[in-house]
């Protein structure tokens, strides 16, 4: 998060002088749940990225990598549009898991 | 230039728009509209301004449309008056926490009800603490001239802030009156052009006006606002000086009249002035050291020159034309006492007067100085001067 100004640094009015300042603010802490993906199931058919409100599904090369937990607020569209049932909701608080920062893990690579 | 006229409040505050020649003028066509508009829109019909004039469907628009147009970069004004001022609220409260620098002509007249449309002051009053600069004008003279002035204090960098400059409704909104007003070019070279620092139409400098602002900023935006409004105290002063040079009338926070020796002193808003110098000057004959002090300036409210200025009085008498509600004291009464307060052993009585247009008659201000000589000031509650019983 960015440091919070004083009043004398801020522009007159509350204006916003630049476009897309919006990633500065850090809403992940709002989430409830987190979604991880499982990777093993997952076919990149990039509807979770299409519906994301927030555009924190990370997808490189046509892959689906993961998730931006700095925005991602947890609300579950991502899961419940999943059509193979790859993204499953997990309190933050939940031990279990598996998954790795970016949220994938892999129920069908070998340990 | 200037050219002597006969012009009433209302006519000169329209020929002071007509020379300014804002961009854009956004006002309710219909009453509590005061002549001022109808004068301005002549201006407009045949042709002598270039003004885009919006005439909405209600006073809440009008300040609405003032607030988008300044922010996308135009030079704004409009006028009201009344219950359109308070129906103007919410917007009035944004236009100014959006730092336009809007210039708002408020024709002072009684808020209803009962239905009244005559003057006194409880229109601006109650807006007294939406972050807007009120300069209070005595006559059509100073009708014409804070309206020039208030321009150029609104849209100083440092400042952006808007401005309303009042005059007292019928007493000066339709009394014709003799006055020097500006040749064009002189009044367009004192005005300057604008320059809108952050226009939303100059697409390559996107900004975004209004966002959602909770509480980890809101505090420091106003925190930013208020000390706007207390540097604008700099600004009128340095305006009203410049004003001065180029007119022979000079404007500072108040008119200070045979106070300086004064042991008793009449505060006062408004054309209530005039009669209570003409009282000064019957009693001055007569031997008793009184003064009267007008105020022009209540917003920003300039607490420590007051007080230098009529803080040495044994007594003083503030004269509300609104009523508080509160069962202690009028708007100015309250930010008087306050004022002198730790700064002045001065007495300051309170009188609420002339609500809905009721007249100030002379033999009321000498009953005041009465009171103020002979220890009868209203202290601790405010008495209401010329009521029948």
């Amino acid at each position: 998060m960015a440091k919070e100004k004083g009043y004398r640094e801020l522009p007159p009015g509350g204006l916003i002088l630049e476009a897309g300042n919006a990633a500065e603010y850090i809403t992940g802490g709002w989430r409830t749940y987190r979604p991880q993906v499982d990777k093993g199931l997952c076919t990149n058919c990039l509807q979770c990225w299409l519906l994301c409100p927030d555009c924190c599904i990370h997808v490189d090369d046509g892959t689906m990598t993961g998730y931006d937990y700095d925005h991602c607020k947890g609300c579950g569209i991502c899961a419940r549009i999943c059509p193979v049932k790859a993204i499953t909701m997990i309190l933050e608080t939940d031990p279990r898991g598996g998954a790795d920062e970016r949220g994938q893990f892999n129920s069908k690579k070998k340990a | 230039m200037g050219r002597v006229v006969a012009l009433t409040g209302n006519e000169a505050a329209a020929e002071a728009m007509r020379q300014i020649d804002p961009d854009v003028v956004a006002a309710y066509p219909i009453t509590p509209q005061t002549e001022l508009m109808h004068k301005f829109a002549d201006f407009v019909a045949d042709g002598l301004v270039k003004t885009e004039v919006i005439l909405v469907e209600s006073e809440h628009s009008a300040m609405s449309a003032c607030v988008g147009a300044c922010a996308a970069g135009a030079r704004v004004m409009t006028a009201t008056s009344a219950n359109g001022l308070a129906l103007m609220w919410e917007i009035v409260y944004i236009a100014a926490s959006l730092r336009l620098p809007i210039v708002m002509t408020v024709v002072n007249r009684a808020l209803s009800g009962p239905i009244n449309i005559h003057c006194d002051h409880s229109d601006t009053m109650g807006c007294r603490d939406s972050g807007w600069i009120q300069l209070y004008g005595e006559n059509p003279q100073e009708a014409y001239d804070n309206l020039i002035q208030a321009l150029k204090i609104a849209e100083h960098p440092d400042i952006l802030l808007p401005v309303m400059p009042t005059y007292d409704g019928f007493i000066i909104s339709h009394t014709l009156e003799r006055l020097e007003v500006l040749g064009d070019d002189e009044v367009k070279r004192f005005v300057g052009e604008f320059k809108p620092a952050h226009p939303l139409l100059d697409l390559s400098r996107p900004v975004t006006y209004g966002p959602l602002d909770l509480q980890d900023y809101y505090f420091e935006h106003k925190k930013a606002q208020a000390e706007a409004m207390k540097r604008a105290k700099g600004v009128v002063r340095a305006v009203g000086e410049e004003y001065g040079r180029l007119t022979g009338r000079s404007y500072g926070f108040f008119d200070a009249y045979r106070t300086e020796d004064a042991e008793q002193i009449i505060l006062c808003l408004g054309s209530s002035a005039g009669t209570a110098k003409e009282v000064v000057d019957e009693l001055r004959e007569k031997g008793r050291r009184v003064g009267v002090l007008k105020l022009r300036m209540f917003r920003p409210f300039p607490a420590e020159e007051l007080a230098g200025a009529i803080g040495h009085a044994s007594a003083i008498a503030v004269l509300d034309r609104a009523e508080g509600f509160n069962g202690v004291s009028g708007p100015v009464g309250l930010e008087v006492r306050s004022a002198l307060y730790g700064r002045s052993a001065a007495l300051v009585g309170n009188y609420i007067y002339g609500l809905g247009g009721r007249d100030l008659r002379p033999e009321l201000i000498v009953q005041v100085f009465d009171d103020l000589a002979g220890g009868r000031a209203p202290l601790l509650e405010a008495a209401h001067l010329g009521v029948r019983e």
